[in-house]
C-alpha cells in the first residue's frame, strides 16, 4: 500500500485535492443538469406520479406565445446589457486620473454594485412609479403626459434593463480600473514619444493591454443578461400581462411559483435556456483554451 | 473526559425524563401561515382547545404567508404535520387528488357540520367527500368613499347602469370612478368574477372556471362588454400599481369605488377613513332577475394523509367548526364565521353588511384563482389585465384563453 502511494503520489495528489470540489460540482451541477433534461420529458406537478410524455413539452413550447416573448426579451437583454462594457470602460478611463480624493469618487461609482439587486429593483420601481415617481414626473413635465414605464408593454423591458445596467456598469468599471493599473507605463511613454494620443493611443496601445479585462467583462455581462431574474421578479413580476418575462423567470413561473408547478414544462424551458447559454459558454471556453495553448 | 461523560449521562437522563412526560400528553403538530394579527387570534383558540383537552399539546409552526404556498408541497410528503392550513375550492384539488389530504367526512357527519356549515360545504366537497373544515371567510364587494360621493352629488347606485352613469359624473369631477391595482393581478380577478356572476349567473361562472364552457362563448363576451363600459373610468396605469397603492387613492379621495375583499378595510382605516366616510356596497345588478351570488374566499384546515395523531386532529377540526369558537375566532380576525350559528360584531358595519350579504346570497364562489385551476387562473388574470389596457385585443385574448383551456382541463 505505502509503496503504491510512494510510487504514484505525484499522479494521485492532484486528484485527491480536486475530489471535494469535484464531488460538489457533480452533485450540485452535473447531476441536476441531467435530471432537468430527463424531467423535461415528463408531465409532473411535483406531487403525484410523473407521466412520460416524450417531447410534448417541447412541442408545446414551439406554440407558446409566452415562450417567444421571453426569448425575445432575453435577446434584447443580451444586446443592451453589453452596453455595460463600453460604458464601464468610459467611466474607468474617466476615473483613471490622479486628482485629490479620486478614491472617494471611484468608490461612489462602484456603489451600485454593492447594493443588492432587490434594492436596485425597488429604487427603480419608485423612480418609474406613476403619479409620484421622479422619472414619471420628469416625462410629465416635458411632454405634459406621464408614462408609466412598468405598465407599458412597449417600454417595460427597457426600463428593467436600465435598472440592471446601473450595477453592471459599475462592475465592468472596476474590472477596467484594475486593468488600467496594470498597463505598462513604458509602452504608453514610448507611444507618446512616437506621437500617439487620443483615439489612436486608446485603440492601439491601451485597449490591447486591456484584453483580459475585456474578456472577463464580456463573459460576466453575457451570463448576467441570460440569467436576469431578480430585477424582473421585483419590478414587474413578469407583467404587464407577461410582457417583461425572460426565460429564467418564465421557467420559475411555470415550475415553482404560486400558479405553476408544471415541473416538466419548467424543465423544458430550463433546457432551452441552458442550450443558449452553452453556445456562449463553449465559445468562451474555446477562446480560453486557445489562448492558453498559444503560449 | 470524565466531565464529558457525566454531562452525557445527564443529557440522556433528561431526554428519557422528557420522553416519559410526553407519553401522557399527546402532541398535535399544526403548520399554518398566519399573519401577526390572525396568529394571536389563533393562539387564543389553541389555548382554549388545550384547556378543554388537557392531555393534548398543540405545537403551532407558523410559516411566512407566501413561503407557505411552496413549503406545503414539501412538508406534506417529507415531514407531515397533523394539521395544515389551506384554501377551499379548486385550490385543494391537487392535494386531494394526490392523496395528500385525509377524508374527514366523518367529522362532518358526527358533528352535524353539513347543516351548520351549509354555505361552505360545496366548496369543501370533492368526489362527494369533505376534505377539511372551514374556519373563516370574508365578503368581496365595492368599497366607496362617501365624501367623494357627496362632493360629486351622486347617489349610491343599485344597478350597473346607475353605476356607469355615476362614473361620468365622477370623471367630470376629476375622480377615478373605479380604482384597482393590477400589479399582482388578483385584484382584477374580483372585478371579472362579479361582472360574470351578475351578467351570466353563478352556474355559468362555475362552469367557466371548471372548464366546461368555452372562453369564446358569447356569454363571456357579454361580460367583457359590460367591463368595457367602465374601463374609461378606471384608474390609469393600474398595471404598475399594487393594491395598497390603489387603496391610498380611495382614501385620498382621488377615486370613488374599489372592488375589494373585506381585509382591505384595515388599510382604508389606517389611511384615516372611518365608518362615516367608508361605505360598502354589494356589487350592483347587471342582468335583472338573476339570483345574487357572491365571492367569499374560505380559509380552511386539513388533516394531511401522513398525520400521526389523527384522533386528536379530528377533535381539533370539530372544535374549530363549533359556533362559539368561530364567533370568538372571527371577532379577533375581523372576518366572518362560516358556522351559521355564530354571530358577528353588530357594531362593525362592514362585517354586518358582509354577513347579511353572504347569508342571503343564492350561492358563494371562492374567487377566480381558487375556483379555476392555478394555471388557468394565472393565464386568465393576465388576459384580464391585457384587456383592461388594450380592450381592442379581446378576441385574441379569448382565443388564447380557449387554447389554454383545451390543454389544462384534460
Amino acid at each position: 500500500m505505502t509503496s503504491y502511494w510512494k510510487r504514484n503520489q505525484l499522479r494521485l495528489a492532484p486528484w485527491l485535492f480536486l475530489a471535494p470540489g469535484a464531488a460538489m460540482f457533480l452533485v450540485y451541477v452535473i447531476i441536476p443538469i441531467f435530471q432537468s433534461l430527463s424531467l423535461s420529458f415528463y408531465d409532473w406537478d411535483g406531487l403525484g406520479d410523473a407521466t412520460y410524455i416524450g417531447t410534448a413539452n417541447y412541442v408545446e413550447l414551439l406554440d407558446d406565445e409566452a415562450f417567444y416573448t421571453s426569448l425575445k426579451n432575453n435577446v434584447i437583454w443580451l444586446a443592451l446589457y453589453l452596453l455595460a462594457v463600453p460604458a464601464g470602460l468610459f467611466i474607468a478611463i474617466f476615473l483613471n486620473q490622479t486628482v485629490r480624493g479620486i478614491r472617494i469618487y471611484k468608490s461612489l461609482f462602484f456603489f451600485p454594485f454593492v447594493i443588492s439587486q432587490v434594492v436596485v429593483g425597488l429604487m427603480f420601481s419608485w423612480f418609474y412609479a406613476p403619479n409620484f415617481g421622479l422619472f414619471y414626473k420628469l416625462i410629465e413635465w416635458l411632454t405634459g403626459d406621464g408614462i408609466a414605464i412598468l405598465a407599458d408593454e412597449k417600454y417595460v423591458t427597457y426600463g428593467i434593463i436600465v435598472a440592471g445596467l446601473w450595477p453592471q456598469i459599475a462592475y465592468v468599471m472596476i474590472l477596467y480600473i484594475t486593468g488600467l493599473n496594470n498597463i505598462a507605463p513604458d509602452q504608453v511613454e514610448a507611444a507618446r514619444l512616437d506621437g500617439a494620443k487620443g483615439w489612436k493611443m486608446l485603440w492601439h496601445v491601451i485597449l490591447p493591454q486591456l484584453r483580459p479585462a475585456t474578456f472577463i467583462a464580456v463573459v460576466v455581462t453575457v451570463i448576467g443578461a441570460l440569467r436576469s431574474f431578480d430585477l424582473v421578479s421585483i419590478m414587474t413580476d413578469g407583467g404587464p400581462w407577461g410582457s417583461s418575462r425572460v426565460l429564467s423567470f418564465y421557467m420559475y413561473e411555470q415550475a415553482l411559483s404560486e400558479y405553476g408547478f408544471r415541473m416538466g414544462y419548467g424543465a423544458a424551458i430550463a433546457v432551452v435556456l441552458f442550450a443558449i447559454m452553452m453556445v456562449f459558454i463553449s465559445g468562451f471556453i474555446w477562446k480560453m483554451w486557445r489562448d492558453e495553448t498559444e503560449r | 473526559m470524565t466531565q464529558l461523560k457525566t454531562g452525557a449521562f445527564a443529557l440522556t437522563a433528561a431526554l428519557m425524563m422528557s420522553g416519559s412526560a410526553f407519553a401522557q400528553t399527546r402532541t398535535l403538530n399544526y403548520n399554518a401561515d398566519f399573519d401577526p394579527a390572525p396568529l394571536a387570534a389563533f393562539q387564543a383558540i389553541i389555548a382554549d382547545f388545550e384547556a378543554e383537552n388537557p392531555d393534548v399539546k398543540v405545537t403551532l409552526n407558523n410559516f411566512d404567508h407566501e413561503g407557505y404556498k411552496t413549503a406545503i408541497r414539501n412538508f406534506l410528503s417529507a415531514d407531515s404535520p397533523d394539521l395544515a392550513n389551506w384554501y377551499a375550492g379548486n385550490r385543494m384539488a391537487p392535494f386531494v387528488n394526490a392523496g395528500q389530504f385525509m377524508d374527514v367526512s366523518d367529522v362532518w357527519a358526527d358533528n352535524g357540520l353539513s347543516e351548520q356549515l351549509a354555505s361552505a360545504k360545496a366548496s369543501m366537497t370533492i368526489d362527494g367527500k369533505q376534505w377539511g373544515v372551514p374556519y373563516t371567510y370574508y365578503q368581496w364587494g365595492i368599497y366607496y368613499n362617501k365624501d367623494v360621493y357627496k362632493a360629486a352629488g351622486v347617489e349610491v347606485p343599485t344597478t350597473w347602469d346607475g353605476f356607469i352613469e355615476n362614473c361620468a359624473k365622477f370623471k367630470a369631477a376629476g375622480v377615478d370612478c373605479l380604482t384597482t391595482g393590477s400589479k399582482a393581478l388578483w385584484p382584477i380577478a374580483g372585478i371579472f368574477d362579479y361582472l360574470n356572476l351578475r351578467t351570466n349567473g353563478y352556474e355559468f361562472h362555475m362552469d367557466l372556471t371548471a372548464g366546461k364552457v368555452a372562453w369564446t362563448d358569447d356569454k363571456v363576451k357579454a361580460t367583457f362588454a359590460e367591463w368595457a363600459k367602465v374601463l374609461p373610468y378606471t384608474t390609469e396605469n393600474h398595471a404598475a400599481i399594487d393594491w395598497q397603492d390603489a387603496a391610498a387613492l380611495l382614501v385620498q379621495g382621488k377615486a370613488a369605488n374599489y372592488v375589494m375583499g373585506n381585509f382591505a378595510v384595515a388599510n382604508f382605516k389606517e389611511g384615516g377613513m372611518t365608518n362615516d366616510t367608508l361605505g360598502f356596497l354589494v356589487f350592483p345588478e347587471i342582468t335583472a332577475g338573476l339570483p345574487r351570488a357572491e365571492d367569499a374566499p374560505t380559509d380552511t384546515i386539513h388533516i394531511p394523509a401522513g398525520a400521526k395523531n389523527v384522533d386528536d386532529a379530528k377533535k381539533f377540526l370539530a372544535f374549530v367548526a363549533r359556533a362559539d369558537v368561530q364567533t370568538k375566532l372571527n371577532a379577533a380576525l375581523g372576518q366572518l364565521p362560516t358556522n351559521k350559528g355564530a354571530t358577528v360584531d353588530a357594531a362593525d358595519p362592514f362585517l354586518s353588511a358582509g354577513f347579511e350579504a353572504l347569508s342571503s346570497a343564492y350561492a358563494l364562489a371562492q374567487f377566480f384563482d381558487r375556483d379555476a385551476p392555478a394555471e388557468m387562473a394565472k393565464i386568465g388574470m393576465e388576459g384580464f389585465q391585457e384587456f383592461m389596457v388594450k380592450p381592442d385585443r379581446l378576441d385574441a385574448i379569448l382565443d388564447r384563453l380557449e387554447k389554454s383551456r383545451d390543454r389544462i382541463y384534460k
